[in-house]
């Protein structure tokens, strides 16, 4: 501090003194108390630190429809292919039948969130590809069409041999399956990727392929904790996708973008966190232990697949979370780098500022 | 000053655009008043912020045209001249109504539409509270009310428009802080206006308009003084569907290694047992 700036505030002292001794109370212009939430708004604080993004506004049933989502379209394609080209008919006609009821469930959660669920079909007036919440409905509304039309014609077999309406429903139904079920089990992570989220948008080159796994991983846990624990083929879809999530894992601990601060730091860093080790090395040792042991098999399985479903769901909701911690981020809008450690007095002030009321 | 009977001159089909000059507000906040008077919005209580004078805070479902209270370093010739007040002016903040326009781009039901004054207008009736928009602006503009549930935000008064009057803020405002018009008038305006204000020694000031962005340029220009920072005024804002191919390039690779995953899965080991 010059002697000029000391002289100055020592003369303050004197000023406030005689002014509190005259009229009882310091009213000047420009008391500056150190450490006094006195705001500004400036180029390095931006305006009084209020974030310019507007919050995500969707309920806690979101992060519940990624999940259930996901996991019905990659059963979709399970339940398809499965007997066509191996010879597990009983999972097959299970996946088909689970991927109806998770897109019956899928559509309900989503109706279930909109601020005017009876307004649903609006979705469905136009079509419109540059939208992804447009593709998103119309890929749900399909897949859930041709789910049912594949489980009409399981229900059809049962009752009459060899109807051609079963073979009509069967053919339309697995080859719809198949092509939605693609898009539906990731679309989720391109829903939330191409935003103005900062932490979303940082990865949104990531999110469809982790959501996707993610999903394809809940797929074979619940076909596993249904029963299908004996199957080769459904732990080595599982170890794929836990290996895959087990790599993005890594990829995300590994960019130090601070956008991604919210996906290492605080509850929704905790949440996608578990859900990284829930979904990629847990499983993966669970699965390759259930090869070398007949015995425990069976529960190492389940083991392996509550863990997938559990991570998943953790994932889903870390993620959503995550936006919500992401769009208060202040500064990441208006590119202004965080503050290091000479933190300056302004900035500290402005920092112990109250958010703002809604 | 234009009467009740003043007709703007502006036919449907003219672009048209608001050009809010900071440098000429005076924080009364007429705009925001007539804003709420004209378009029926609800009140949003009587809340302190407790960090400024600027008790709206923001744009929001109810709020759609916000006077930013900004309070600087002591700056001569804003705010005064005194050596010791802290600098002191406003900006009437409003939604951009963007050339590329990410809330537009994100909206599945077709309730936000292109008016046929270039402006980015939500037809209640058709928005079924997806809230998609809202993550979507990168101003931070839209907002649903979790009341009513559906997303709202500034109609840029199109039902006046179409009756050949300016919006009502503009109307309302006593300075002509926010001038209306034909965007390629007030864009030489706004030109003209930052010369005179340079040559007056203001050579903080700026016009914000980010052109240079995919967001194309805003159908709300505002003449600020300073950095777009202190205004809460994003300095690269993007329309985020020019992540889309990247996205769908991502989703679609993953998608055929799960397909990948489950043919090689059961062919190989599809036997049971």
């Amino acid at each position: 501090m010059s002697e000029a700036q000391s002289s100055f505030r020592e003369s303050r002292l004197d000023e406030i003194r005689r002014e509190a001794s005259q009229f009882g109370t310091v009213q000047q212009a420009g008391i500056r108390a150190a450490g006094s939430p006195l705001p500004k708004a400036s180029p390095q604080t931006g305006y009084y630190q209020q974030h310019l993004l507007k919050e995500p506004q969707w309920t806690p049933l979101v992060p519940l429809y990624f999940f259930v989502g996901g996991a019905s379209g990659s059963l979709g394609v399970i339940g398809s292919l499965a007997d066509l080209i191996g010879e597990n008919d009983d999972l097959a006609r299970k996946a088909r039948h689970m991927a109806t009821a998770g897109s019956t469930i899928s559509s309900v959660l989503l109706i279930a969130d909109l601020g005017r669920p009876s307004r649903f079909l609006n979705m469905l007036r136009i079509f419109k590809p540059q939208s992804v919440m447009s593709v998103g409905s119309w890929v749900l509304s399909g897949f859930s069409a041709f789910a049912a039309a594949s489980t009409l014609a399981d229900i059809l077999d049962t009752q009459i041999d060899g109807s051609p309406i079963a073979t009509f429903l069967r053919t339309i139904g697995r080859t719809g399956c198949t092509v939605l079920g693609m898009p539906f089990h990731n679309y989720t992570g391109v829903l939330i990727g191409a935003t103005a989220i900062p932490v979303w948008n940082n990865r949104v080159r990531s999110l469809p392929r982790e959501f996707g796994m993610s999903g394809l991983q809940s797929a074979v846990s619940l076909l596993e904790l249904s029963g299908e624990t004996d199957s080769n083929a459904l732990n080595a879809i599982g170890l794929v996708a836990a290996a895959f999530e087990t790599w993005e894992g890594i990829e995300l601990l590994r960019t130090r973008d601070r956008e991604l601060a919210p996906t290492k730091q605080g509850l929704t860093g905790a949440l996608i966190q578990t859900a990284g080790v829930l979904s990629g090395p847990l499983p993966i040792a669970l699965r390759l232990a259930s090869l070398f042991t007949s015995r425990r098999r069976r529960r190492l399985r389940q083991a392996a697949a509550l863990s997938g479903i559990i991570g998943s769901l953790c994932l889903r909701y870390g993620w959503v979370a995550a936006g919500t911690v992401s769009a208060r981020d202040w500064r990441i809008p208006l590119n202004i780098p965080e503050p290091d450690a000479s933190t300056s007095f302004d900035r500290r002030a402005a920092d112990s500022l109250t958010r703002r009321t809604p | 000053m234009s009467g009740a009977t003043d007709h703007t001159g502006i036919q449907p089909g003219e672009v048209t655009s608001f050009l809010t000059d900071s440098t000429l507000c005076i924080g009364c906040k007429a705009c925001e008043v007539a804003c709420k008077e004209w378009n029926g919005i609800s009140a949003d209580g009587y809340d302190f912020t407790g960090w400024s004078y600027d008790n709206t805070a923001a744009l929001g479902h109810s709020t759609w045209r916000h006077v930013k209270f900004v309070e600087g370093e002591i700056t001569p010739g804003i705010g005064g001249n005194s050596a010791q007040q802290l600098s002191w002016e406003f900006s009437s903040d409003v939604c951009k109504h963007c050339e590329v326009a990410g809330c537009l781009e994100a909206c599945p039901t077709g309730s936000l539409v292109r008016t046929e004054f270039g402006s980015v207008f939500l037809q209640p009736d058709i928005c079924n509270g997806c809230s998609y928009c809202v993550i979507s602006c990168p101003f931070g503009v839209v907002q649903k009310n979790e009341d009513d549930g559906r997303a709202f935000k500034c109609t840029f008064c199109t039902d006046r428009q179409k009756a050949g009057m300016m919006p009502a803020c503009a109307k309302a405002c006593p300075t002509e802080s926010i001038k209306f018009g034909r965007l390629d008038e007030l864009k030489v305006e706004a030109q003209v206006r930052l010369a005179t204000l340079q040559s007056r020694g203001m050579t903080d000031a700026q016009i914000y308009d980010p052109t240079h962005t995919s967001v194309k340029g805003i159908h709300s220009m505002f003449i600020i003084r300073g950095e777009p920072e202190t205004y809460n005024l994003p300095p690269r804002p993007e329309v985020p569907t020019i992540y889309l191919k990247d996205a769908w390039k991502s989703a679609a690779f993953e998608a055929v290694a799960m397909v990948g995953a489950v043919v090689a899965s059961f062919f190989f080991l599809g036997r049971k047992g």
